[in-house]
Parts: C-alpha cells; structure tokens; sequence
C-alpha cells in the first residue's frame, strides 16, 4: 500500500465512522459488539483495499463488508442463510402492503383532526427503534441500510450480494411490517377513541370497510 | 409541464417510496411531482411518509463514543 492508499483509507473512514457506527449499533443492538463488528469491518477493508478498483464506490464497498461480516456471525451462531429466512418468513407472499397512512386515516379516527400529523408528534424514538429492531433481519438490514443510512438501492444490493429487484421487495415489505408494528404501538399507547365516541363506526373500520382516498 | 405524462393515484401510490428514496429516473420523478402537486391526497399521504422516513433517519445518527474513535485512530495507524 503507497501513502496515498494510507491517506484516503484514514480520511474516509475517520469521515464515516459515525455512520458505520450508528449502523452496525442497529445492527448487534448493542455497544460492544456494535464496536468489535466496526474494527473487524475496518480491519478487513484495509485487507482487501487493493480489491476495490473504483475508489468512488469506497462507501457501498465498505457497508457490503460491514454488512458481510455482521451476517457471517449470525450465520455462525444461527447456522442459517438469509435466503433461507427470506423464504421462511414469506418475502415473496402477496399479502398486500400495510399502511399506517391508511389506518391513521380511518373514519373513527378523523375526530383528531390531523390523525397522521399527531402520530408523528406522538411517536417516540424509542418505538420506531423498537419496531426496527423487532424486524426479522432479512427485512431490518436493507431497512437500516436503506431508511436509516441513506444508501442507494444499488450500494444495498451491492452490501446484500442481491439484485436491485430483491432489494426493492425486501424494503417494501420491510416498510410494510414496519408500519403495521408502530399502528400497534399506537393502539396500545391509546390512539383510539374511547368507547364512550361512535362506537358503530369504530366496529365498522374493525371489520376493514374502507374510507375513500378522495 | 405539459409534456409530462400524467399518472393517476395507484400509479403514484406505487412509485411513493422509490420516490422519497430518490431512486426514480427523471422521467417517473417529474411525473411523481406533476402528480403531488395535483392531488391532495396523495401530497398528505406522501408528506407523512417523508417525515416518517426522517424519524427513521435520526434512528441512524449516533455518534462514535469518542474512545472508540481513539481506538479506531489507532487501529489505523498500526496498519
């Protein structure tokens, strides 16, 4: 390696280490190991530096060993394949996307005024993360590559080694369990009307009758 | 504007995502726009979907404790 490898390597991991970090903390969910998978993740991209061609693509470059690395130690602990999870956890059923847009905009809701407005108010960081950590990882990887770091499709795919077109499904699913987990939270935190409200129409969004868009 | 072909909701609705993540081309992004512009409904939908994702965002910006950052510092100076 020549002083110029050193020079870049050191600048753009010193320039994205907050990200690698609030990334791989996402990830294991804790410090410790969160810390260890970066200095392995470092570790391995110095390595291999002579590998990477195109120095443009440094970044989905090192998220895919990140990404890599933390999957081999699941793999190593749960002796599965995320493919084998994707298939076992129904990536490719049709069940239609869940909107929580949807919902926060049923009838029996509209007495709050701006239902999704509130919900944005009233959602704490500490359920979005839960939501995001409760995500079986085939969905919860590309959703904090994606929704979390602000990787492109293309990077994903690169990190995850699958086509642009498994990563575009695995968001969207992810999205939609994602959604259907904070409507939850919401309800147990009391987005509901009380009963004493219209308690016919709050039957009615029950049995999945549908508001018009328009 | 005129050149732009328009979309309807299911259209637009099914796009959304791939919207907020930048990822249509120019063509589908100037439509997805033409249409929000448009309609009200989807404009709504598409506004909380946006601040959602940027709630998810602030999930991802933590920062490296800075002995960790010490340690990583001389992680790279031993290479």
């Amino acid at each position: 390696m020549t002083d110029t490898d050193r020079a870049f390597f050191e600048q753009e991991i010193t320039g994205l280490l907050d990200r690698l970090y609030g990334t791989a903390l996402r990830l294991t969910k804790n410090r410790a190991d969160a810390e260890d998978l970066v200095s392995e993740t470092v570790t391995r991209a110095w390595a291999n530096l002579h590998t990477l061609h195109d120095r443009h693509c440094f970044r989905g470059w090192l998220f895919r060993i990140l990404t890599n690395t933390f999957l081999s130690e699941c793999r190593k602990t749960e002796m599965t394949s995320l493919e084998a999870l994707a298939e076992a956890q129904g990536e490719t059923d049709e069940e239609p996307a869940f909107s929580l847009f949807d919902r926060l905009h049923q009838p029996f809701l509209l007495w709050w005024g701006n239902p999704e407005q509130e919900f944005l108010n009233k959602v704490l960081q500490q359920d979005l993360q839960k939501a995001v950590d409760a995500l079986p990882e085939v969905f919860r990887v590309p959703v904090i590559l994606a929704d979390l770091q602000g990787l492109k499709y293309q990077e994903i795919a690169a990190a995850l080694g699958v086509p642009l077109g498994t990563v575009r499904s695995r968001l969207s699913r992810a999205r939609s369990l994602l959604q259907k987990a904070l409507w939850q939270y919401a309800q147990e935190a009391g987005l509901k009307p009380s009963f004493t409200a219209d308690e016919t129409s709050f039957q009615a969004s029950q049995t999945g009758e549908h508001h018009e868009r328009h | 504007m005129s050149d732009i072909k328009e979309i309807g909701c299911e259209e637009a609705l099914s796009h959304l995502f791939e919207y907020l993540d930048r990822e249509l081309d120019a063509t589908c992004h100037a439509q997805m726009e033409q249409h929000l512009h448009t309609c009200r409904a989807c404009f709504s939908r598409a506004e909380f979907e946006k601040r959602l994702k940027g709630r998810l965002g602030a999930l991802g910006q933590e920062q490296a404790p800075p002995e960790f950052a010490q340690h990583i510092k001389g992680l790279l100076r031993r290479f």
